[in-house]
Parts: C-alpha cells; structure tokens; sequence
C-alpha cells in the first residue's frame, strides 16, 4: 500500500508536454486522407475500364504515382496514429505497451514501405 | 489490459426482497445495489417495495424513506436535496444523475439504482471519490496572477468576459460526467476526466487569470488530456446541462493555437 497522497498520485510524473502533435497530425492526416481518396475514386471512375493494363499505364504517369504513393503513406500514417491511440487506451501494463509500441511502428513501417515501393514499382516497370 | 469482467469478488448476488405493506395502493420497486466492506460477502441487489402515495416524488425520498421505513443499514450520500451539493450522484436506470432532481415517475418499470460506475464502493451507494478530487485539486482551481489586486476595489471583468465562465463555473462536483466516460474508466489514474478539466477550462477562459499559459502546459498530455476521444458521455450526463466535451474541445483548440 502506497502512502503517497492522492495529490502527488495524481501529479504523478508531470505533464509530458507534448500530445498535440499527435493530435494535430491526427486531424491533418484526416483531411488529406479524405482529399486523397477522392481524387483516388474519382481518378478510377474516370478510367475508360478497370483491366490491368489500363491501370497500370494510368500509374505511369508521374503524377498518379506520386498521388498514389502519398495515399499509401499517409493512410499507414493515420493507422499508426490511431492504433498508438486504442494500445495507450487499453493496455495499461508499461511494458506490454512498449512491445506493442514497437510491433505496430515496426509492423506501419514495413507495410508503408511495401505499399510505396509497389507503387513505384509499377510506376517505373516497363508500360504495358 | 483494460479489465472487462467483473473480479470474481465484485459479481453481483441476490440479496433480500422487502416486499410493500399490506393496504399500499401505488407500489413502485426499488432494486438497489448493497455491498458491505465488513460482511466479507459479494455486493447483492436488494429489492424494495416501496408505496409511493406515502412517499415523495424523487427518487432520493424513496431513498430516505426507505432508510428511515424499511432498512436503516442502506447508505447512500446526501445533502442538499435541491441539486446544488452534488452528494447524491448515483446511476439510476443506466444513467448517472442526481437522485435529488429524478423523478421516480419519469423512470419506467424497476428503478434500478447503482453507485457511480468504475469506482471503488466504499460501502452501498457510496463510492470513493478520492482520486477525483485530487484531479480537481491538481489543475489549481483557484484565482493565479502576477498584478497585485487593486487595492480599492475586486478585479474587474467585462459582462461578456464573465458570460465565459458563468456556465462552466456552475459545476457542482457531482463526478457524473467523469464516471460516465470510458476513457476515464480505462485510464483514471491518469486521464484528468471531464469534471477536472472543465474545471481547468473554467480558469483557462476567466480574464482575470493569468496562468493560462502554465495551465496549459500542465495539460499538455497524451494521458492528462488527450485520452478525451469525444464520446460525449460526459455532457450527456451532467445534471447541470453543462457541456464538459466542449470544454474539453476548447482546451485542444488552445493547444493547437498557441502552436501555429
């Protein structure tokens, strides 16, 4: 049984001093996120059809990549940003929290790069 | 992990049923949350038939009437009897609000009355409020400047400076909104919950302070502050219709404004 006053619990290590980065990137993410997947379902709509190789020749163009490459980011960037959310939520043992911390940056990382280096992939591969 | 079951010594048991005097011609049933710290046993619902043509139309005179009629081993906190104290917040029918100000006829069926959710019961209807007035007591709910104060007169504040505050001044404590947030049920120890920050919030707004900047930084936290996930809960059960999840909102806005 501790004896510290409920006060000092309270204040316990001190304000972090940060959090709003967090946040803020949180809602920036959103709005690119919503603007991106716009043009993305816009960008498909408007293809003559959805074969492969009318799809492919459409990310050759430097700009669909680029586009496409920012979705990919930016969507593994929101997920990391949400996800880090419902972990600091509900596990509250210290380190499970840091485990879980590192598997999810690790696991974003990876899927991010995969995402981006597959679109640059076809961007780049030989047109169709 | 976050705990999702009950521990197996708080699982809720039957207890006893008191059933209305012969002759009662308006019986409403009271199913009442009991838990004795002394007694060893689990908590237990206790049921009581309560006749309410000899009774008065808040829910908290069926409390006191059946403390003082039927079983004076039932506690529960009480004051004031007119929603200003903030004594007797409990979870009545699912909802957390003031037994003061609920009318037993506005709920339907058994009136099904718990202590504040997610809180450790001291005993009965009574549950220990201690960390939640510590959070209060540590965003400094008081008047911090550097002038001196005048020394012939208060410090003043324009009409609509003081409409700023006059809402979110009015809280009475009741612990309502925060143990109605799941955010603050997770993370109590260390998310401030809506009441301590609406309170925050009350002297970030008031003119007269001037600690807004170092009020900030105090709450400038993943967990202090932004565990808020604006689920509402909490402006949805203030008894005082005031709006904590905006207070809270506004908060994030001046963190973000002093940033940019």
């Amino acid at each position: 049984m501790s004896l510290r006053s409920p006060v000092g619990r309270v204040l316990g290590l001190g304000a972090a001093g940060e959090g709003v980065g967090h946040w803020w990137t949180q809602r920036v993410t959103s709005v690119a996120l919503v603007l991106l997947g716009l043009w993305f379902v816009i960008a498909l709509i408007g293809l003559p059809d959805r074969s492969y190789e009318t799809v492919t020749s459409w990310m050759h163009d430097p700009f669909n990549a680029v586009m496409l490459s920012l979705l990919v980011g930016t969507a593994v960037y929101h997920s990391l940003l949400g996800v880090q959310v419902v972990v600091e939520d509900y596990v509250s043992d210290h380190g499970s929290k840091i485990v879980s911390m590192l598997a999810l940056q690790f696991i974003h990382f990876i899927l991010g790069a995969l995402g981006i280096f597959s679109v640059l992939r076809v961007a780049f591969g030989s047109a169709a | 992990m976050a705990q999702f079951r009950l521990p197996k010594n708080s699982v809720v048991g039957v207890g006893k049923t008191y059933p209305a005097p012969a002759g009662a011609k308006d019986v409403r049933t009271f199913r009442i949350y009991r838990f004795d710290p002394e007694s060893g046993q689990n908590p237990r619902y206790d049921t009581y038939e309560v006749d309410m043509a000899t009774c008065g139309p808040m829910i908290l005179d069926a409390l006191i009437k059946i403390k003082n009629e039927i079983d004076p081993t039932l506690t529960f906190r009480r004051s004031c009897r007119e929603g200003i104290c903030g004594s007797c917040a409990m979870n009545i029918d699912g909802v957390n609000t003031l037994a003061c100000t609920r009318a037993t006829e506005d709920v339907k069926g058994t009136v099904k009355i718990f202590p504040l959710p997610h809180m450790p019961v001291i005993k009965d209807l009574v549950p220990d409020l201690t960390n939640f007035y510590a959070q209060y007591a540590s965003v400094k709910p008081w008047l911090q400047t550097r002038t001196p104060a005048p020394p012939d007169r208060e410090r003043l504040q324009s009409k609509e400076d003081q409409e700023k505050i006059d809402r979110p001044a009015a809280c009475i404590l009741c612990a309502c909104c925060s143990t109605s947030c799941p955010s603050y049920w997770w993370n109590g120890d260390r998310y401030l919950g809506p009441a301590a920050l609406l309170a925050a919030y009350r002297w970030i707004v008031d003119t007269r302070d001037e600690a807004t900047g170092e009020r900030l930084d105090e709450l400038e936290d993943p967990f202090k502050l932004y565990r808020c996930h604006t689920i509402m809960n909490c402006t949805e059960a203030c008894p005082k219709d005031l709006n904590p999840a905006k207070a809270i909102a506004e908060i994030k806005k001046k963190m973000a404004e002093r940033r940019h």
